[in-house]
Protein backbone atom coordinates (compact mmCIF):
# COMPACT_ATOMS: atom_id res chain seq x y z
CA UNK A 1 0.00 0.00 0.00
CA UNK A 2 1.42 3.35 -1.07
CA UNK A 3 1.76 5.96 1.70
CA UNK A 4 -0.95 8.60 1.35
CA UNK A 5 0.05 11.79 -0.42
CA UNK A 6 -2.65 13.84 1.27
CA UNK A 7 -4.45 12.94 4.48
CA UNK A 8 -7.28 14.77 6.16
CA UNK A 9 -7.96 13.58 9.71
CA UNK A 10 -10.91 14.52 11.88
CA UNK A 11 -11.74 17.56 9.77
CA UNK A 12 -14.36 19.71 11.43
CA UNK A 13 -15.73 22.96 10.07
CA UNK A 14 -18.65 25.10 11.21
CA UNK A 15 -20.23 28.04 9.42
CA UNK A 16 -21.39 30.03 12.43
CA UNK A 17 -23.74 27.74 14.32
CA UNK A 18 -24.11 25.39 11.37
CA UNK A 19 -21.79 22.39 11.32
CA UNK A 20 -20.55 21.69 7.77
CA UNK A 21 -18.02 18.94 8.50
CA UNK A 22 -18.10 16.72 11.57
CA UNK A 23 -14.82 14.85 11.80
CA UNK A 24 -14.12 13.65 8.27
CA UNK A 25 -11.15 11.40 7.51
CA UNK A 26 -9.95 11.06 3.93
CA UNK A 27 -6.63 10.10 2.42
CA UNK A 28 -5.50 10.16 -1.19
CA UNK A 29 -2.57 8.17 -2.54
CA UNK A 30 -0.18 9.36 -5.23
CA UNK A 31 -1.97 9.23 -8.59
CA UNK A 32 -5.27 8.11 -7.07
CA UNK A 33 -8.63 9.59 -8.09
CA UNK A 34 -11.03 9.81 -5.15
CA UNK A 35 -14.60 10.97 -5.67
CA UNK A 36 -16.39 12.76 -2.85
CA UNK A 37 -20.12 12.47 -3.40
CA UNK A 38 -23.32 13.07 -1.50
CA UNK A 39 -26.43 15.20 -1.69
CA UNK A 40 -26.44 19.00 -1.80
CA UNK A 41 -25.34 20.54 1.47
CA UNK A 42 -23.58 17.40 2.75
CA UNK A 43 -20.25 19.25 3.06
CA UNK A 44 -18.39 17.90 0.05
CA UNK A 45 -17.29 21.29 -1.32
CA UNK A 46 -16.29 22.45 2.16
CA UNK A 47 -14.17 19.29 2.50
CA UNK A 48 -12.46 20.03 -0.83
CA UNK A 49 -11.81 23.63 0.26
CA UNK A 50 -10.29 22.43 3.56
CA UNK A 51 -8.10 19.79 1.85
CA UNK A 52 -6.91 22.31 -0.74
CA UNK A 53 -6.04 24.81 1.97
CA UNK A 54 -8.57 27.36 0.71
CA UNK A 55 -10.40 27.11 4.03
CA UNK A 56 -8.81 26.31 7.35
CA UNK A 57 -10.53 23.52 9.28
CA UNK A 58 -11.72 24.34 12.81
CA UNK A 59 -10.32 21.06 14.09
CA UNK A 60 -8.35 18.19 12.59
CA UNK A 61 -5.35 18.14 10.32
CA UNK A 62 -4.57 18.18 6.61
CA UNK A 63 -1.20 16.58 5.97
CA UNK A 64 0.46 16.88 2.57
CA UNK A 65 3.81 15.14 2.19
CA UNK A 66 4.23 14.86 5.97
CA UNK A 67 3.49 18.53 6.60
CA UNK A 68 0.38 19.77 8.36
CA UNK A 69 -0.65 22.47 5.91
CA UNK A 70 -3.53 23.43 8.17
CA UNK A 71 -0.96 25.14 10.37
CA UNK A 72 0.52 27.12 7.50
CA UNK A 73 -0.13 30.83 6.90
CA UNK A 74 -2.58 31.89 4.20
CA UNK A 75 0.36 33.05 2.07
CA UNK A 76 2.12 29.68 2.35
CA UNK A 77 -1.09 27.80 1.50
CA UNK A 78 -1.64 30.13 -1.42
CA UNK A 79 1.85 29.32 -2.74
CA UNK A 80 1.04 25.63 -2.39
CA UNK A 81 -2.08 26.11 -4.54
CA UNK A 82 0.06 27.73 -7.23
CA UNK A 83 2.55 24.87 -7.32
CA UNK A 84 1.68 21.48 -5.84
CA UNK A 85 -2.10 21.84 -5.94
CA UNK A 86 -4.36 22.58 -8.90
CA UNK A 87 -7.91 23.77 -8.35
CA UNK A 88 -10.81 23.52 -10.78
CA UNK A 89 -14.34 24.77 -10.16
CA UNK A 90 -17.70 24.15 -11.80
CA UNK A 91 -17.57 27.38 -13.77
CA UNK A 92 -14.00 27.59 -15.06
CA UNK A 93 -13.54 31.03 -13.51
CA UNK A 94 -11.37 32.20 -16.36
CA UNK A 95 -10.19 35.79 -16.16
CA UNK A 96 -12.51 37.42 -18.73
CA UNK A 97 -10.01 40.08 -19.81
CA UNK A 98 -7.32 37.53 -20.74
CA UNK A 99 -7.13 35.16 -23.71
CA UNK A 100 -7.24 31.40 -23.15
CA UNK A 101 -3.46 31.14 -23.50
CA UNK A 102 -2.93 34.05 -21.09
CA UNK A 103 -5.29 32.44 -18.58
CA UNK A 104 -3.44 29.14 -18.74
CA UNK A 105 -0.03 30.84 -18.55
CA UNK A 106 -1.05 32.85 -15.47
CA UNK A 107 -0.12 30.30 -12.75
CA UNK A 108 3.33 29.91 -14.31
CA UNK A 109 3.87 33.67 -14.48
CA UNK A 110 2.81 33.98 -10.84
CA UNK A 111 5.33 31.25 -10.00
CA UNK A 112 8.10 33.23 -11.70
CA UNK A 113 8.35 31.68 -15.18
CA UNK A 114 9.36 33.83 -18.14
CA UNK A 115 6.66 35.02 -20.55
CA UNK A 116 7.77 32.97 -23.54
CA UNK A 117 8.24 29.80 -21.48
CA UNK A 118 4.81 30.27 -19.85
CA UNK A 119 3.09 30.83 -23.20
CA UNK A 120 4.72 27.79 -24.75
CA UNK A 121 3.64 25.61 -21.84
CA UNK A 122 0.13 27.07 -21.98
CA UNK A 123 -0.16 26.31 -25.70
CA UNK A 124 1.07 22.76 -25.14
CA UNK A 125 -1.56 22.20 -22.43
CA UNK A 126 -4.33 23.74 -24.50
CA UNK A 127 -3.31 21.36 -27.27
CA UNK A 128 -3.46 18.39 -24.88
CA UNK A 129 -7.05 19.32 -24.07
CA UNK A 130 -8.00 19.82 -27.72
CA UNK A 131 -8.53 23.59 -27.47
CA UNK A 132 -5.35 24.93 -29.09
CA UNK A 133 -7.54 26.63 -31.69
CA UNK A 134 -9.05 29.01 -29.11
CA UNK A 135 -5.67 29.98 -27.58
CA UNK A 136 -6.03 33.63 -28.58
CA UNK A 137 -9.74 33.95 -27.91
CA UNK A 138 -11.32 35.64 -24.91
CA UNK A 139 -13.36 33.36 -22.62
CA UNK A 140 -16.54 35.19 -23.58
CA UNK A 141 -16.14 34.02 -27.17
CA UNK A 142 -15.77 30.34 -26.21
CA UNK A 143 -18.36 27.64 -25.52
CA UNK A 144 -18.80 26.36 -21.97
CA UNK A 145 -17.00 23.14 -22.86
CA UNK A 146 -14.04 25.03 -24.34
CA UNK A 147 -13.84 27.30 -21.30
CA UNK A 148 -13.83 24.35 -18.95
CA UNK A 149 -11.09 22.57 -20.92
CA UNK A 150 -9.01 25.78 -20.72
CA UNK A 151 -9.69 25.85 -16.98
CA UNK A 152 -8.44 22.26 -16.69
CA UNK A 153 -5.34 23.22 -18.67
CA UNK A 154 -4.78 26.13 -16.26
CA UNK A 155 -5.20 23.83 -13.25
CA UNK A 156 -2.70 21.34 -14.70
CA UNK A 157 -0.11 23.70 -16.20
CA UNK A 158 2.01 23.74 -13.03
CA UNK A 159 1.93 19.91 -13.06
CA UNK A 160 0.38 19.75 -9.59
CA UNK A 161 0.61 16.63 -7.42
CA UNK A 162 -3.07 16.97 -6.45
CA UNK A 163 -5.91 18.32 -8.56
CA UNK A 164 -8.99 19.46 -6.64
CA UNK A 165 -12.02 19.46 -8.92
CA UNK A 166 -15.33 20.76 -7.58
CA UNK A 167 -18.22 19.66 -9.82
CA UNK A 168 -15.98 20.11 -12.89
CA UNK A 169 -18.73 19.10 -15.31
CA UNK A 170 -21.68 20.52 -13.39
CA UNK A 171 -22.28 23.37 -15.84
CA UNK A 172 -21.92 21.26 -18.98
CA UNK A 173 -24.26 19.07 -21.00
CA UNK A 174 -23.66 15.33 -20.90
CA UNK A 175 -21.45 15.03 -23.97
CA UNK A 176 -19.28 18.04 -23.12
CA UNK A 177 -19.09 16.88 -19.51
CA UNK A 178 -17.93 13.47 -20.62
CA UNK A 179 -15.26 14.94 -22.89
CA UNK A 180 -13.97 17.14 -20.08
CA UNK A 181 -13.90 14.21 -17.62
CA UNK A 182 -12.09 11.98 -20.10
CA UNK A 183 -9.56 14.74 -20.79
CA UNK A 184 -8.98 15.21 -17.04
CA UNK A 185 -8.58 11.49 -16.40
CA UNK A 186 -6.22 11.01 -19.34
CA UNK A 187 -4.03 13.93 -18.26
CA UNK A 188 -3.86 13.01 -14.57
CA UNK A 189 -3.07 9.38 -15.40
CA UNK A 190 -0.25 10.52 -17.67
CA UNK A 191 1.07 12.94 -15.07
CA UNK A 192 0.47 10.71 -12.04
CA UNK A 193 -1.60 13.46 -10.44
CA UNK A 194 -3.90 12.56 -7.55
CA UNK A 195 -7.44 13.95 -7.78
CA UNK A 196 -10.07 14.89 -5.23
CA UNK A 197 -13.23 14.99 -7.35
CA UNK A 198 -16.37 16.46 -5.83
CA UNK A 199 -19.55 15.53 -7.66
CA UNK A 200 -23.16 14.58 -7.05
CA UNK A 201 -23.37 12.68 -10.35
CA UNK A 202 -22.78 8.91 -10.18
CA UNK A 203 -21.51 8.71 -13.81
CA UNK A 204 -18.85 11.34 -12.96
CA UNK A 205 -17.91 9.57 -9.72
CA UNK A 206 -17.46 6.41 -11.78
CA UNK A 207 -14.28 7.87 -13.29
CA UNK A 208 -12.70 7.68 -9.81
CA UNK A 209 -10.79 4.74 -8.36
CA UNK A 210 -12.66 5.10 -5.10
CA UNK A 211 -15.61 7.00 -3.71
CA UNK A 212 -16.47 8.37 -0.31
CA UNK A 213 -20.00 9.49 0.36
CA UNK A 214 -20.78 12.31 2.80
CA UNK A 215 -24.01 12.73 4.66
CA UNK A 216 -24.62 15.71 6.96
CA UNK A 217 -20.91 16.49 7.16
CA UNK A 218 -19.71 12.96 7.96
CA UNK A 219 -18.63 9.94 5.93
CA UNK A 220 -21.64 7.73 5.27
CA UNK A 221 -20.58 4.07 5.44
CA UNK A 222 -23.76 2.94 3.66
CA UNK A 223 -22.72 4.95 0.59
CA UNK A 224 -26.25 6.18 0.07
CA UNK A 225 -25.79 9.68 1.44
CA UNK A 226 -29.38 9.80 2.62
CA UNK A 227 -30.37 9.52 6.22
CA UNK A 228 -33.30 7.66 7.65
CA UNK A 229 -36.06 10.27 7.90
CA UNK B 1 -34.09 -8.36 -27.87
CA UNK B 2 -35.05 -10.07 -31.07
CA UNK B 3 -32.08 -12.13 -32.20
CA UNK B 4 -34.04 -13.20 -35.29
CA UNK B 5 -34.41 -9.62 -36.50
CA UNK B 6 -30.77 -8.81 -35.79
CA UNK B 7 -29.76 -11.83 -37.88
CA UNK B 8 -32.06 -10.66 -40.69
CA UNK B 9 -30.35 -7.27 -40.47
CA UNK B 10 -26.90 -8.82 -40.64
CA UNK B 11 -27.98 -10.75 -43.75
CA UNK B 12 -29.24 -7.57 -45.45
CA UNK B 13 -25.75 -6.89 -46.79
CA UNK B 14 -25.45 -10.31 -48.48
CA UNK B 15 -25.24 -14.01 -47.71
CA UNK B 16 -23.39 -15.16 -44.60
CA UNK B 17 -22.94 -18.47 -42.84
CA UNK B 18 -23.70 -19.10 -39.18
CA UNK B 19 -20.19 -18.64 -37.85
CA UNK B 20 -19.88 -15.34 -39.67
CA UNK B 21 -23.25 -14.19 -38.31
CA UNK B 22 -22.21 -14.96 -34.75
CA UNK B 23 -18.99 -12.95 -35.16
CA UNK B 24 -20.79 -10.01 -36.80
CA UNK B 25 -23.45 -10.01 -34.06
CA UNK B 26 -20.86 -9.88 -31.28
CA UNK B 27 -18.84 -7.20 -33.07
CA UNK B 28 -21.79 -4.92 -33.89
CA UNK B 29 -23.45 -5.27 -30.48
CA UNK B 30 -20.48 -4.97 -28.13
CA UNK B 31 -21.16 -5.53 -24.42
CA UNK B 32 -24.22 -7.63 -25.36
CA UNK B 33 -24.27 -11.23 -24.21
CA UNK B 34 -22.28 -13.08 -26.90
CA UNK B 35 -24.55 -15.10 -29.15
CA UNK B 36 -24.20 -18.87 -28.72
CA UNK B 37 -23.60 -20.85 -31.92
CA UNK B 38 -26.50 -23.09 -31.05
CA UNK B 39 -28.81 -20.09 -30.92
CA UNK B 40 -27.59 -18.84 -34.32
CA UNK B 41 -28.36 -22.16 -35.96
CA UNK B 42 -31.68 -22.69 -34.21
CA UNK B 43 -32.76 -19.14 -35.11
CA UNK B 44 -31.66 -19.61 -38.73
CA UNK B 45 -33.66 -22.84 -38.77
CA UNK B 46 -36.81 -21.03 -37.68
CA UNK B 47 -36.22 -18.16 -40.12
CA UNK B 48 -35.79 -20.69 -42.92
CA UNK B 49 -38.92 -22.55 -41.88
CA UNK B 50 -40.89 -19.27 -41.95
CA UNK B 51 -39.51 -18.38 -45.36
CA UNK B 52 -37.48 -15.33 -44.26
CA UNK B 53 -34.08 -16.81 -45.21
CA UNK B 54 -32.94 -19.55 -47.54
CA UNK B 55 -29.78 -21.52 -48.05
CA UNK B 56 -27.63 -20.03 -50.79
CA UNK B 57 -24.78 -22.49 -51.05
CA UNK B 58 -22.02 -24.29 -49.24
CA UNK B 59 -18.63 -22.87 -48.36
CA UNK B 60 -15.54 -24.79 -47.42
CA UNK B 61 -12.33 -22.86 -46.88
CA UNK B 62 -9.93 -25.28 -45.24
CA UNK B 63 -12.43 -26.06 -42.50
CA UNK B 64 -15.75 -27.78 -42.13
CA UNK B 65 -18.40 -27.19 -44.76
CA UNK B 66 -20.60 -24.21 -43.95
CA UNK B 67 -24.04 -23.34 -45.20
CA UNK B 68 -24.53 -19.75 -46.29
CA UNK B 69 -27.91 -18.12 -45.82
CA UNK B 70 -29.50 -15.26 -47.70
CA UNK B 71 -32.55 -13.06 -47.12
CA UNK B 72 -35.68 -13.84 -49.11
CA UNK B 73 -38.05 -11.05 -50.29
CA UNK B 74 -40.32 -11.99 -47.45
CA UNK B 75 -37.36 -11.67 -45.05
CA UNK B 76 -36.59 -8.22 -46.41
CA UNK B 77 -40.20 -7.18 -45.86
CA UNK B 78 -40.21 -8.56 -42.33
CA UNK B 79 -37.00 -6.67 -41.54
CA UNK B 80 -38.34 -3.40 -42.97
CA UNK B 81 -41.50 -3.81 -40.95
CA UNK B 82 -39.56 -4.46 -37.72
CA UNK B 83 -37.53 -1.30 -38.24
CA UNK B 84 -40.68 0.81 -38.37
CA UNK B 85 -42.28 -0.82 -35.31
CA UNK B 86 -41.99 1.30 -32.17
CA UNK B 87 -40.88 -0.56 -29.05
CA UNK B 88 -43.61 0.37 -26.56
CA UNK B 89 -42.26 1.90 -23.34
CA UNK B 90 -42.84 -0.65 -20.58
CA UNK B 91 -46.50 -0.39 -19.53
CA UNK B 92 -45.87 -1.87 -16.07
CA UNK B 93 -43.32 -1.04 -13.40
CA UNK B 94 -41.67 -4.40 -13.06
CA UNK B 95 -38.36 -4.11 -11.28
CA UNK B 96 -36.83 -6.67 -8.98
CA UNK B 97 -35.20 -3.76 -7.16
CA UNK B 98 -38.58 -2.21 -6.37
CA UNK B 99 -40.17 -5.55 -5.51
CA UNK B 100 -37.30 -6.40 -3.17
CA UNK B 101 -37.68 -3.18 -1.21
CA UNK B 102 -41.42 -3.74 -0.77
CA UNK B 103 -40.93 -7.38 0.22
CA UNK B 104 -38.14 -6.41 2.64
CA UNK B 105 -40.60 -4.09 4.38
CA UNK B 106 -43.36 -6.70 4.39
CA UNK B 107 -41.24 -9.65 5.49
CA UNK B 108 -38.67 -7.87 7.65
CA UNK B 109 -38.26 -4.18 8.43
CA UNK B 110 -36.92 -0.82 7.24
CA UNK B 111 -33.36 -1.72 8.22
CA UNK B 112 -33.45 -4.75 5.93
CA UNK B 113 -34.69 -2.55 3.10
CA UNK B 114 -31.94 0.02 3.78
CA UNK B 115 -29.24 -2.67 3.94
CA UNK B 116 -30.44 -3.98 0.60
CA UNK B 117 -30.50 -0.50 -0.98
CA UNK B 118 -26.94 0.20 0.24
CA UNK B 119 -25.60 -3.14 -1.05
CA UNK B 120 -27.37 -2.67 -4.38
CA UNK B 121 -25.91 0.83 -4.75
CA UNK B 122 -22.42 -0.54 -4.19
CA UNK B 123 -22.92 -3.21 -6.89
CA UNK B 124 -24.34 -0.63 -9.32
CA UNK B 125 -21.38 1.72 -8.72
CA UNK B 126 -18.92 -1.11 -9.39
CA UNK B 127 -20.62 -1.86 -12.71
CA UNK B 128 -20.76 1.85 -13.54
CA UNK B 129 -16.97 2.05 -13.04
CA UNK B 130 -16.42 -0.99 -15.27
CA UNK B 131 -18.51 0.48 -18.08
CA UNK B 132 -16.85 3.89 -17.72
CA UNK B 133 -13.49 2.13 -18.12
CA UNK B 134 -14.79 0.34 -21.24
CA UNK B 135 -15.85 3.57 -22.93
CA UNK B 136 -12.72 5.48 -21.84
CA UNK B 137 -10.27 2.81 -23.03
CA UNK B 138 -7.97 4.09 -25.80
CA UNK B 139 -9.14 1.43 -28.29
CA UNK B 140 -12.87 1.84 -27.61
CA UNK B 141 -14.97 1.79 -30.78
CA UNK B 142 -18.01 4.03 -31.23
CA UNK B 143 -20.06 0.85 -30.78
CA UNK B 144 -18.39 0.22 -27.41
CA UNK B 145 -19.12 3.81 -26.33
CA UNK B 146 -22.75 3.75 -27.47
CA UNK B 147 -23.35 0.36 -25.80
CA UNK B 148 -21.72 1.55 -22.56
CA UNK B 149 -23.72 4.82 -22.70
CA UNK B 150 -26.96 2.86 -22.83
CA UNK B 151 -26.09 0.79 -19.77
CA UNK B 152 -24.61 3.76 -17.87
CA UNK B 153 -27.80 5.76 -18.39
CA UNK B 154 -29.90 2.93 -16.99
CA UNK B 155 -27.58 2.31 -14.03
CA UNK B 156 -27.63 6.03 -13.27
CA UNK B 157 -31.43 6.00 -13.29
CA UNK B 158 -31.41 3.05 -10.89
CA UNK B 159 -28.89 4.80 -8.64
CA UNK B 160 -31.07 7.91 -8.45
CA UNK B 161 -34.04 5.70 -7.62
CA UNK B 162 -32.08 3.84 -4.93
CA UNK B 163 -31.18 7.13 -3.31
CA UNK B 164 -34.65 8.68 -3.36
CA UNK B 165 -36.19 5.42 -2.22
CA UNK B 166 -33.91 5.30 0.80
CA UNK B 167 -35.22 8.71 1.78
CA UNK B 168 -38.78 7.34 1.49
CA UNK B 169 -38.29 3.96 3.18
CA UNK B 170 -39.86 4.96 6.48
CA UNK B 171 -42.94 6.42 4.80
CA UNK B 172 -43.22 3.41 2.51
CA UNK B 173 -43.00 1.10 5.52
CA UNK B 174 -45.90 2.88 7.20
CA UNK B 175 -47.95 2.48 4.03
CA UNK B 176 -47.23 -1.19 3.34
CA UNK B 177 -47.65 -2.27 6.96
CA UNK B 178 -50.73 -0.15 7.67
Amino acid sequence: MTAPLLTGTGITKDYGATPALRGVDLSVAEGEIVAVTGPSGCGKSTLLHCLAGILRADHGSVVFRDQNIGMWSEAARSRLRRSEFGVLFQFGQMVPELTAAENVALPLLLAGSGRREAREAALAWLDRFGVADVADQMPGAMSGGQQQRCAVARAMVTRPRVLFADEPTGALDQLNGEQVMQAIVRAVREEGTAVVLVTHEAPVAAYADREIVLRDGAVDPTGLGVGAP
Amino acid sequence: MSTAHVLLGLLAGGPRHGYDLKRAHDERLPQAKPLAYGQVYSTLGRLERDGFVEQSGQEQEGGPERTAYTLTDSGRERLAQWLTEIEPPAPYVTSTLFAKVVVALLAADADRARDYLAAQRSAHMTRLRELTAVKSAPGATVGDVVAADYAIGHLDADLRWLQTTLARVADLQKEVTA
